[in-house]
């Protein structure tokens, strides 16, 4: 199917491709100016940073970690399965690692909310005044994983939607597999942020 | 090899044109047509360039005199913000990509369209959108940190709107990046059969070149932006050394996108001169693989120089040394480009209208103030120049001198095609000389003015430096009234001018085979390119 | 130069005159790269114009010889230039043992000079010729830059950490000192004199300036006033720290590192304690945030610069 301006099929595939890659490009642009932020800071003060990260649950990051990176594999396999026209099969795979997205989104609030209650939340409740640092990491930390949360939402409401549009027979497969797989690449993009973050943040010490 | 012959108008035979199809306003605001927004386009830059005007109006005014006596300090600290913000981000980074790029890109490489073109209408809505809430705040209230927004001024002890200011910046640059990624996958995707990469017109490498950085760049500021306004917002601390953060940090991350966004506002000038210059001397560019591989290394090497803002900012000696050898290697493929215009004049046939006027001036000025340029990559000299009027001189010879003129060439060139009339050619003249010397006359002072020592942003300076300040604003009167008659004569010529043949400079280009102005289809069909760019014939057979 | 149009700043120094070699030279590169683009479009305007009976048989359109000429021999010839700068970067960066140490602090909207006899300047600045000067500047709130343009030089002037500048005035006279670093409001009015003199008025304007004490003096007064001496003294019953003779030594510190005791470790040691603590030493000192100002900060430095060396301290 080709629409205007395109005349031939894989004119408009070759865009669309190239439109997605440039997009995530942008994004990683814009999370690496973050990951330098977070460089500089890890380098100024090591100490307050070694103490605060040391207060994150690093179980629930790294069960986190493990849910984004099953979600991906989900995902992934959706896009085969679209691949192969398998309507039902795409649909349900897409909703499993959108559900994994809510999962981790969910783990990602109770986390937030045991740091509340542990007094590691900015403001006049954060207790760990004596590292320097330490405040200025958790900030970061909110920031970052907020930023991510975003994404993450962007792309769990996303994929709901790619997979009620495909299980309703709205998007014809395997002609329309694309549709599939260029979101599906954002999932993955949104999931290496992740994978990234994880270590800075949470495995600070070691 | 064909013979291009400016042709006569042929109205019983003449199509449709966009203009045409659809005379409502919804048929404007919801357009997909990437001319209509072109000119949606024209429009709103034109609103924003002569607000920022009035930002530098009311610098220059209260410059007449040593001691403020105009204004008062927060409101000429608010004028020269909005100035630079303006112009920046609202004038300078959009206004050739997307009036130019937008009209003409798909035009010269033989398409119907962008790729995307809704992505298109949307980079336009986001750029009004950003942009009248950036006015607002500029306006209401202001911001008073300069363009810059050096921490900790900015995140904690400057008044004013500075985070809604930030806000409204991050909302604009997705219009960058829209625009950019549009270009590049256009470029790539839709190009007619037989148009391979080397027989693209150099305005279309330059735009390539310009997109890469419009897409990489971009994020950057983007969230540069968002740590600033949690910093003033919340005082998060990144940039705050009591709290473990680095206030130069936000000049790492500032410059590391706003030095390539110098590049964003010079590269498709230069693609628009190179245009300008071989249309009117009716002869290939010289050397077109040096001039085009030249765009790429300027985008490509202008990412690795941004330390050259912060020799004297606290910044490590030998890292000031590396960024100070880089921004040497940046000016060679300028210096290409700026030697291979010259040399496609030599011998050719040149057509003394506008836009040759205006090209010439931007190579005149561009490389004068390109070498300036030199003078502050150089180390010890920087040391000195640095934060004086001298940079303010640099920076407007490229931005003004450079910049604005070729849009203003690209807009006499290319409005017979987007409009279908004629301008007078004697004021299009009479406009570019007036620009050329009231921008001598204003800028030439800021150089003697900042090695004598006159810093940037000051409203009073010692009496004896009053002369030139007058002589500057003199020149910016000048300056002014050529700005305005394009407005008032371009404006007449929509309803009085003569109507445009398809190809009134006898010009080669596939945008000057569709008619004047171009149906909304651009073409009837495809053409299949089977001619190298530029392929004018040897100049000696146009005479006798 | 004409009064009413100056054109060129006056030179206050050796190396004012050095980078004004400079600038002059590179600038006849500068026009002799541009004159003949400019001279060529005149030219080329005024003869080549549609119509005209000029030559122009074999016109050509690439050249990579040409192309290669002047590309590199400019880039060459601009080398010479970005070695001289950066070789005078280097000097003006590096500074000479011996040097007349004046403490800056600056501060919207204003400049504070401390001489190391004490003697206390606002916006203006007072120092002798023939003599290396070193200023080691800090700010009080936002970025500010300390520029003097009779000397070319400036730097800027950060929060929370030193920024030096060094310099030998040769000419006696009453020169510029001015912010140029957008700091605010009163950023344009932030300036004032900086004022050179033979050593001999030097001397005098030091003698008749107020002075509660040297630099130093007034440093030792703060140590026992805000309790340092309690656990740093001689005969303090807290362990801490012996300071005597620090300064420019390698400090050994609890993670195993080394850190140089400049003038940064010193502050970091009063606002930040607990962010290097020395190898052998719990981390039981108090910070003195808000205790303490920028330039009481920069008087204990003094003081425990001039604290001499014991016997079996290692440098």
């Amino acid at each position: 199917m080709t629409t205007a301006p395109f005349v031939r099929p894989e004119q408009q595939q070759e865009a669309n491709h190239l439109g997605i890659w440039l997009f995530l490009a942008t994004e990683a642009m814009m999370f690496g100016a973050l990951f330098f932020a977070l460089t500089v800071v890890r380098l100024r003060v090591p100490e307050g940073v070694r103490v605060a990260s040391g207060h994150l649950d690093k179980l629930l990051g790294t069960v986190n970690t493990g849910v984004l990176l099953t979600s991906s594999l989900l995902v992934a396999l959706a896009v085969s399965a679209a691949r192969r026209g398998r309507q039902e099969r795409t649909a349900g795979l897409l909703a499993g690692g959108a559900g994994l997205g809510v999962i981790f989104l969910a783990i990602k609030a109770y986390e937030y909310q045991k740091e509340f209650s542990e007094g590691l939340m900015p403001g006049p409740g954060f207790r760990l005044h004596d590292h320097p640092g330490a405040e200025l990491f958790f900030n970061l930390y909110y920031a970052a994983t907020g930023l991510h949360a975003v994404h993450l939402t962007i792309g769990v409401l996303l994929m709901l939607g790619l997979s009620a549009r495909v299980l309703g027979g709205y998007l014809r497969l395997p002609e329309r597999a694309e549709s599939v797989e260029l979101p599906g690449l954002y999932w993955h993009t949104v999931d290496i942020v992740w994978v990234f973050l994880y270590p800075t943040l949470y495995l600070v010490s070691g | 090899m064909t013979v291009y012959t400016p042709d006569a108008n042929t109205p019983a035979a003449r199509p449709r044109t966009y203009i045409e199809a659809g005379y409502t306003l919804r048929s404007w605001l919801l357009t997909t047509d990437h001319k209509r927004i072109a000119i949606l386009y024209m429009i709103s830059i034109t609103g924003f360039f002569f607000l920022g005007a009035l930002g530098a109006a009311a610098v220059r005014l209260e410059l007449l005199t040593p001691k403020l006596d105009l204004l008062h300090a927060d409101g000429y600290n608010r004028a020269f913000t909005l100035h630079g913000v303006v112009m920046v981000w609202f004038f300078l980074i959009p206004s050739i990509p997307t009036v130019f790029g937008n009209f003409l890109i798909p035009l010269m490489i033989g398409a119907r369209d962008l790729a995307f073109p809704r992505l298109n209408l949307l980079s336009w809505y986001i750029y009004v959108l950003g942009g009248l809430f950036t006015a607002y705040v500029l306006v209401a209230g202001g911001v008073e940190t300069g363009w810059t927004l050096y921490t900790p001024l900015s995140t904690k002890y400057a008044p004013g709107h500075t985070v809604m200011a930030a806000a409204a910046i991050f909302v604009v640059g997705f219009s960058s990046i829209l625009t950019g990624l549009n270009f590049i996958v256009t470029i790539h995707t839709l190009r007619a059969p037989g148009m391979t990469w080397f027989r693209l017109p150099i305005f279309v490498w330059s735009h390539y070149a310009t997109s890469v950085i419009l897409v990489l760049a971009t994020p950057v500021l983007a969230m540069a932006l968002i740590l600033l306004a949690l910093e003033r917002a919340l005082g998060i601390g990144v940039f705050d050394p009591d709290l473990g953060g680095d206030p130069l940090l936000w000049q790492h991350l500032f410059w590391f996108y706003s030095h390539p966004a110098v590049y964003i506002m010079v590269l498709p000038s230069m693609g628009v001169v190179t245009e300008l210059v071989t249309t009117f001397a009716k002869k290939r560019v010289f050397g077109y693989e040096f001039v085009a591989f030249a765009s790429i290394a300027i985008a490509i090497i202008g990412f690795l120089v941004w330390g050259h803002h912060m020799f004297v900012a606290g910044q490590s000696m030998y890292a000031s040394m590396v960024f100070s050898f880089l921004s040497f290697l940046v000016a060679v493929p300028s210096a290409i480009k700026v030697y291979n215009w010259t040399a496609t004049l030599y011998k050719g046939q040149l057509d003394l209208r506008a836009p040759l006027f205006y090209a010439m001036g931007f190579i005149g000025l561009f490389v004068f103030g390109g070498l300036t340029g030199l003078i502050l990559a150089s180390l010890a000299l920087d040391v000195h120049a640095h934060g004086t009027a001298f940079v303010v001189a640099h920076f407007h010879y490229i931005m003004v001198g450079g910049a604005v003129s070729a849009y203003l060439g690209a807009l006499h060139c290319w409005w017979p095609k987007m409009t279908g009339r004629m301008y007078s050619e004697f004021w299009g003249r009479i406009s570019a000389l007036l620009i050329f010397f009231g921008f001598n006359i204003t800028f030439f002072p800021q150089y003697i003015l900042g090695w004598l020592g006159m810093p940037r942003r000051y409203h009073s300076y010692p009496p004896e430096f009053q002369s030139w300040e007058v002589l500057s604003t003199a020149g910016a009167v000048m300056l002014g009234v050529g700005y305005l008659l394009p407005l008032v004569y371009l404006l007449w010529s929509l309803r009085y001018g003569p109507r445009a043949p398809a190809n009134p400079w006898g010009a080669s280009g596939l945008e000057w085979r569709v008619p004047s102005p171009p149906p909304k289809h651009n073409f009837e069909e495809i053409p299949v390119v089977s001619w190298e760019a530029y392929d004018y014939p040897p100049p000696q057979e146009e005479q006798g | 130069m004409t009064s009413w149009l100056p054109f060129w700043p006056a030179s206050a120094s050796a190396y004012a005159d050095r980078i004004d070699l400079l600038v002059w030279a590179f600038s006849a590169l500068i026009v002799s790269l541009a004159a003949p683009v400019v001279v060529g479009m005149v030219w080329f305007a005024a003869k080549y114009y549609r119509g005209s009976p000029a030559d122009r048989s074999h016109a050509p359109t690439r050249g990579f010889w040409v192309e290669a000429d002047w590309t590199v021999i400019p880039f060459l010839l601009a080398m010479v230039f970005f070695v001289w700068a950066a070789h005078l970067y280097y000097v003006e960066r590096t500074p000479p043992g011996g040097a007349l140490e004046v403490a800056v602090v600056a501060k919207q909207w204003m400049w504070k000079f401390q001489h190391p006899g004490g003697q206390r300047e606002i916006n203006e600045l007072h120092v002798p010729t023939g003599q290396p000067v070193k200023l080691t500047m800090t700010s009080q709130d936002v970025i500010h830059s300390l520029f003097l343009p009779e000397l070319r030089l400036k730097m800027d002037v950060l929060p929370d950490r030193y920024t030096t500048i060094w310099f030998q005035a040769d000419r006696p006279g009453t020169y510029a000192l001015r912010c140029t670093q957008f700091c605010g409001t009163d950023h344009a009015l932030m300036g004032g004199r900086f004022i050179v003199q033979e050593p001999r008025d030097y001397e005098a304007w030091l003698r008749s300036s107020a002075v509660d004490g040297t630099l130093a003096q007034e440093g030792e007064r703060l140590f026992r006033r805000l309790g340092c001496s309690g656990c740093h003294g001689a005969n303090a019953s807290v362990h801490a720290p012996d300071l005597a003779g620090i300064y420019g030594t390698q400090q050994p510190l609890s993670d195993g590192t080394f850190a140089l005791a400049d003038d940064r470790y010193i502050r970091d040691s009063i606002l930040m304690p607990k962010r290097q603590v020395v190898a052998g030493y719990e981390p039981i000192m108090p910070s003195f945030a808000g205790k303490v100002s920028e330039e009481e900060i920069l008087r204990l430095i003094a003081y425990v610069k001039s604290l001499p060396r014991e016997g079996n301290r290692q440098p």
